[in-house]
């Protein structure tokens, strides 16, 4: 496990600013809202078929998810929520953003495509097909790649929402192939946060239960820091927690 | 595919359960759900202003397979086309009672349109009608009247719309569809036509166009859908 792996050469100190932490929780929120009230409003017509035509592509028409992952009772109540929690859904993001933007910590977070290789070192790495784990900086490219695909996730989710709130006022249904496939694609992307969520549990709760702790507390605590593997001198009278500042 | 009455019945099964605690429409939090109803009024007009160019005209031969028929009455609604009148009053210098006869001998345009459900799907038809603005030409409506209220026959639904879009070149007094003439099922004698918005903004079965002051509501409006309702 990466514990135990995670002596290695550079341990880890950095904190979580608390607007980040704010956002991320505030996103929690948020994106389980819309999510809940879009399959409410899926439930009205829960298909994807242009009237007298077939869709290709999702063979669970006419089924509906369970009252009890729904949010607005019905399609008037759905509605309401969605567009209601879209402010804040894109607000929270535009923060998000421009705290990234405006502290620069975008640097140390974003993916790039020189990131691609350490991405993938840690996919072999995690799936055991690696020895050695890459040495990298608080985040791995892995991770960067997974926390910047979501916010474009988040961005997609956002241009289809409107492509199909507003398909005869804006030109984006049309890019994206119809009416029929932005409402498709917009249906698709809730899966890809749903996968996404699962793995960011995943790694966040079995993996690296310290990135839990510092998403809610903001330090984070490397194990390699807290509990050296070499013999350590006793520390100081007093204060001897070595928790990284 | 459930249709609109099979929902109807839905919506109401679900209201009851509402009432239950399950399936929570926002409770005590419902008003403020409505109350924002107005800002996303205001992105909808700053995303397309209501008398703005909007065309999206659907290619020939595109008219779907099927399209839904719809009334909230028990049985369809008809009226002999003979007796039949449309009225046009409220804020108007000369109100016009209108035949079916005295529709079809105005200026006419065909526009062949996709229709979006609020639920979701949508269906293309080619659509023949007089425009609103012609009648409102036709009748003298006066330009202090922001609004126009539209009424039928059909147990009483009824919407509203603002003026702009209302007299947008795309929103029709419908009397034919698909090159034949409307019928019963789709809103016979007269019907409104648009893609500016949401179907159930498209009122079937034609008696009244009001040109009033002030915004009147609507059947689904009333009961929660959003009035402005722009596509």
């Amino acid at each position: 496990m990466k514990r135990s792996v995670q002596s290695v050469d550079r341990p880890v100190r950095f904190e979580q600013p608390l607007l980040l932490r704010l956002t991320h929780w505030l996103n929690v929120v948020l994106l389980a809202g819309m999510i809940a009230s879009g399959l409410q409003i899926y439930g009205a017509y829960p298909a994807f078929a242009e009237r007298g035509a077939d869709f290709c592509c999702w063979p669970l028409a006419g089924k509906r998810f369970p009252e009890a992952v729904r949010l607005g009772g019905w399609l008037a109540g759905g509605l309401k929520w969605h567009l209601f929690l879209m402010w804040g859904f894109v607000a929270n993001g535009l923060v998000w953003l421009g705290w990234q933007i405006g502290s620069g910590e975008w640097r140390r977070r974003a993916f790039r495509p020189r990131d691609a290789r350490e991405a993938w070192h840690m996919a072999l790495w995690y799936a055991r097909l690696r020895d050695r784990k890459p040495a990298y900086q608080v985040y791995n490219g892995l991770q960067k790649l997974a926390y910047t695909g979501t916010f474009a996730l988040g961005v997609l989710a956002v241009a289809t929402g409107f492509a199909i709130w507003k398909p005869v006022s804006l030109p984006l249904a049309e890019w994206m192939g119809g009416y029929v496939w932005a409402r498709f694609w917009h249906f698709l992307i809730v899966w890809a946060f749903v996968g996404f969520t699962i793995g960011h549990l995943f790694m966040t709760l079995v993996v690296d239960r310290e990135a839990t702790r510092s998403m809610i507390v903001g330090a984070y605590r490397d194990p390699a820091l807290e509990k050296p593997r070499a013999p350590a001198p006793s520390p100081p009278a007093g204060e001897g927690d070595a928790r990284p500042a | 595919m459930p249709d609109r009455r099979e929902f109807l019945k839905r919506a109401a099964s679900v209201a009851a359960l509402a009432a239950a605690g399950c399936g929570w429409d926002g409770g005590p939090l419902w008003p403020l759900l409505r109350a924002w109803d107005r800002p996303n009024e205001w992105l909808q007009k700053s995303l397309a202003p209501p008398g703005g160019p909007r065309a999206r005209i659907e290619a020939p031969g595109s008219e779907s397979a099927a399209f839904p028929q719809y009334y909230i009455s028990p049985m369809m609604p008809r009226v002999d086309a003979r007796i039949w009148r449309l009225e046009i009053g409220g804020m108007v210098a000369r109100p016009l009672s209108l035949s079916l006869a005295d529709l079809a001998a105005m200026p006419r345009v065909t526009l062949r349109l996709r229709h979006y459900c609020i639920e979701g799907w949508t269906a293309v038809a080619s659509w023949t009608g007089v425009r609103v603005a012609e009648i409102a030409r036709a009748a003298g409506a006066d330009p202090a009247a922001g609004f126009v209220d539209f009424r039928s026959f059909d147990g009483g639904y009824w919407s509203s719309w603002d003026r702009q879009s209302a007299l947008h070149p795309q929103s029709l007094i419908a009397i034919g569809m698909n090159g034949a003439w409307l019928t019963p099922g789709h809103g016979a004698p007269a019907r409104l036509y648009s893609n500016l918005k949401y179907g159930y903004k498209s009122v079937k079965y034609l008696t009244g166009v009001r040109f009033v002051p002030e915004r009147t509501g609507g059947y689904w409006e009333d009961k929660g859908y959003d009035w402005y309702a722009s596509l």
